[in-house]
């Protein structure tokens, strides 16, 4: 166990370093950022002393090796708009984004395996036709319409639900998050089931399959030749069998969730992290979209050894010594 | 009542409705298993011999159903029970054994967990009293330092150990019927032969009545005490062992056992049934066995039936043998 994750996280400091250098070089093919930010009319000493000011001078590959200085010792450089340390700039706007991330896998879990056993359990009622056809729409439908749709029935016609913004927040645990009031709670809610729609719609399926499966098993056959009830072959015996794929994709969908929930913040206007890439993008505010990449990379990494370690948890056959990292 | 069989199956009829039609797996098939007693199902895939062990515990899925009979459990009859009623009767007073010893088990809960489940689902006693059963019961079916191996998962066993893991569940509440489907036919030869030996000591010596479906002769020699023989979802002869092996008197069950290799017919080539059993979709009429027959004639164009064919046994045949041998 030791041995894996130490494996793992020299791995994963080859891939951010790769990363790193992949996004600077990118970045800097794009465009110039001296361009937006000096005015037009500057004059040639006040765009040498801008170009100076931003680190610009140097050739490209002197700037990265002094960003990999910097970076190792958790500098990853100042914001070319906002003249702050990239990093606080992003981890300002994290709790957002990530409140907003769970509460729509949240969502997503809560019903999606509910629906999906249920699904699976009566394939042939009509509530269990009408889920599936249901996370088809789930699937296909935009993820920008739906928001707006959602915005215009609850929030415009209804009125039950604020349409935009992030509420009122409280400190829980030294965190400020708006989960712990109403109106918070009451502004999380909309733009969460707009980004959990698509997870939804994937948990049922999943959930579905694998319970139609498992249902044949022998091993259900058996337990109930025990003597057990229903209720308990199910949600014992084959609920545990199926929570195995499930783990493993939406431990792989919980990283994505946080890292594209850009469509979902910009109709929301969610003060999180996918606005921020956005404006970057537009500025070329280079620190800033290199310490997004890397905070997103070391995000998806950590969910992954978490998702293997839960593995070996959820099934005895598999144990992580013997997996090749 | 307490004179009176474990099991009486009275022309039990379990069908199953399939888009292709009605396919009468199990069809009119009547037995008895008595307290201490083996009764070995014989016949091949297809003929129905596990759809009628199904039937009798209760787990005929859909599109399967019970169409008619009745299945006199201890005098009570099972068909038409409540899925509550049948629940607290599986496991607890009759238990079923299965194949594949590799896929029965759950692969991700402890043995523990599946043996006390089995215990707690039909008596209530402390989780500690249904642990000190389950520990005993794995040691009656000879696995060693059962108190170590409870805390083990089914991936941790053998082939051979799962299957007396399994036998130890269906032991455990001490049942008065023992369903064993093919329980022996995933393993190997010596465990095999291992089992056989303490499944049989087990239930003479707890007076529990065992039906032991298989397609394999040579156990049921060995094992029962009564057996029958199935083709097509219908009992074609039963009788005891020493009769229906020896002197069988359906031409079927006489084709069965010149099919069996042995060892005073060393070189000669196996003498196999002609044909393939038909479809029970589309049997042929009369006698089912007629088409693969070599006594087959006229009068077999009508369904013959379970006629007497010497001293407590019966054949359903027009033109029985009479103690030819093999």
């Amino acid at each position: 166990m030791t041995v894996f994750i130490i494996r793992r996280v020299m791995q994963s400091i080859l891939v951010l370093f790769v990363m790193s250098l992949l996004v600077f070089v990118g970045v800097y093919a794009i465009g110039n950022p001296v361009e937006i930010f000096v005015a037009a009319d500057a004059d040639q000493a006040e765009r040498a002393r801008v170009i100076a000011a931003l680190g610009l001078d140097k050739p490209l590959w002197e700037q990265y090796l002094l960003f990999i200085r910097n970076a190792v010792m958790g500098d990853l450089g100042k914001s070319f708009v906002f003249n702050q340390p990239a990093l606080g700039l992003i981890l300002q706007r994290m709790p957002a984004t990530l409140e907003l991330a769970f509460t729509a896998m949240v969502i997503a879990l809560a019903l999606g395996i509910p629906l999906g056993m249920y699904a699976g359990f009566r394939p042939q009622s009509r509530i269990a036709k009408a889920i599936m056809a249901g996370s088809i729409l789930g699937f296909s439908l935009p993820t920008f319409w739906v928001g707006l749709m959602l915005i215009m029935v609850f929030a415009v016609e209804l009125g039950w639900l604020p349409s935009t913004g992030r509420g009122a927040t409280a400190e829980v645990f030294g965190i400020e998050t708006s989960l712990a009031t109403w109106d918070g709670l009451s502004h999380v809610l909309l733009p969460a089931l707009n980004l959990a729609l698509f997870k939804l719609s994937l948990v049922i399926r999943l959930t579905r399959a694998g319970m139609r499966e498992n249902m044949l098993m022998d091993y259900v056959k058996f337990a109930r030749a025990k003597g057990l009830t229903m209720r308990r072959v199910v949600f014992v015996h084959v609920l545990k069998n199926i929570m195995i794929p499930i783990v493993t994709v939406v431990g792989l969908e919980l990283g994505s969730v946080i890292a594209f929930a850009v469509v979902t913040e910009t109709v929301f206007a969610w003060p999180g992290m996918g606005k921020l890439i956005i404006d970057s993008i537009n500025n070329l505010d280079r620190p800033v979209i290199v310490a997004y990449m890397l905070i997103t990379v070391t995000m998806f990494i950590v969910i992954n050894l978490v998702v293997d370690v839960l593995y070996s948890v959820l099934d005895p056959r598999v144990r992580l010594a013997d997996m090749k990292g | 009542m307490s004179t009176a069989p474990t099991l009486v199956v009275e022309d039990l009829k379990t069908w199953f409705y399939t888009k292709a039609g009605v396919v009468k797996a199990v069809d009119g098939v009547s037995f008895r298993a008595e307290a201490g007693k083996i009764v070995g199902l014989v016949g091949e895939s297809g003929s129905g011999k596990t759809v009628t062990g199904f039937s009798i515990i209760g787990l005929v899925d859909p599109p399967g159903r019970i169409e008619g009979g009745r299945i006199l459990f201890k005098g009570r009859n099972l068909v038409g029970l409540t899925e509550e009623e049948l629940r607290k009767l599986r496991g607890s007073r009759i238990a079923m054994i299965f194949q594949d010893p590799m896929m029965t088990l759950n692969p991700v809960l402890r043995i523990e967990t599946q043996m006390v489940e089995a215990v707690r689902a039909h008596v209530d006693v402390s989780e500690a009293e249904a642990r000190r059963r389950a520990r005993d019961a794995l040691g009656q079916v000879g696995i060693p330092s059962p108190e170590e191996r409870l805390k083990a998962y089914p991936h941790q066993f053998s082939g051979g150990m799962r299957q007396r893991v399994a036998i130890a569940i269906a032991l455990i509440n001490k049942p008065d019927l023992i369903i064993a489907d093919e329980p022996t036919t995933a393993l190997d030869v010596t465990i095999q032969a291992q089992i056989l030996f303490e499944v049989q000591k087990l239930c003479r010596q707890t007076g529990t009545a065992l039906i032991w479906i298989t397609h394999d002769l040579s156990v049921v020699a060995s094992l029962a005490d009564e057996v029958c023989v199935m083709y097509a979802g219908k009992i074609v002869e039963q009788g005891t062992v020493d009769d229906v092996l020896d002197r069988p008197a359906h031409p079927y069950t006489h084709g069965l056992m010149c099919s069996v290799p042995s060892a005073n017919r060393r070189g000669a080539p196996l003498r196999q049934i002609p044909g393939v059993m038909p479809s029970l979709l589309d049997l042929p009429s009369g006698c089912s066995f007629r088409p693969r027959c070599s006594r087959a004639d006229g009068a077999c164009l009508e369904p013959p039936p379970m006629a007497p064919v010497g001293p407590g046994r019966l054949a359903r045949c027009f033109h029985p043998l009479h103690g030819e041998g093999v």
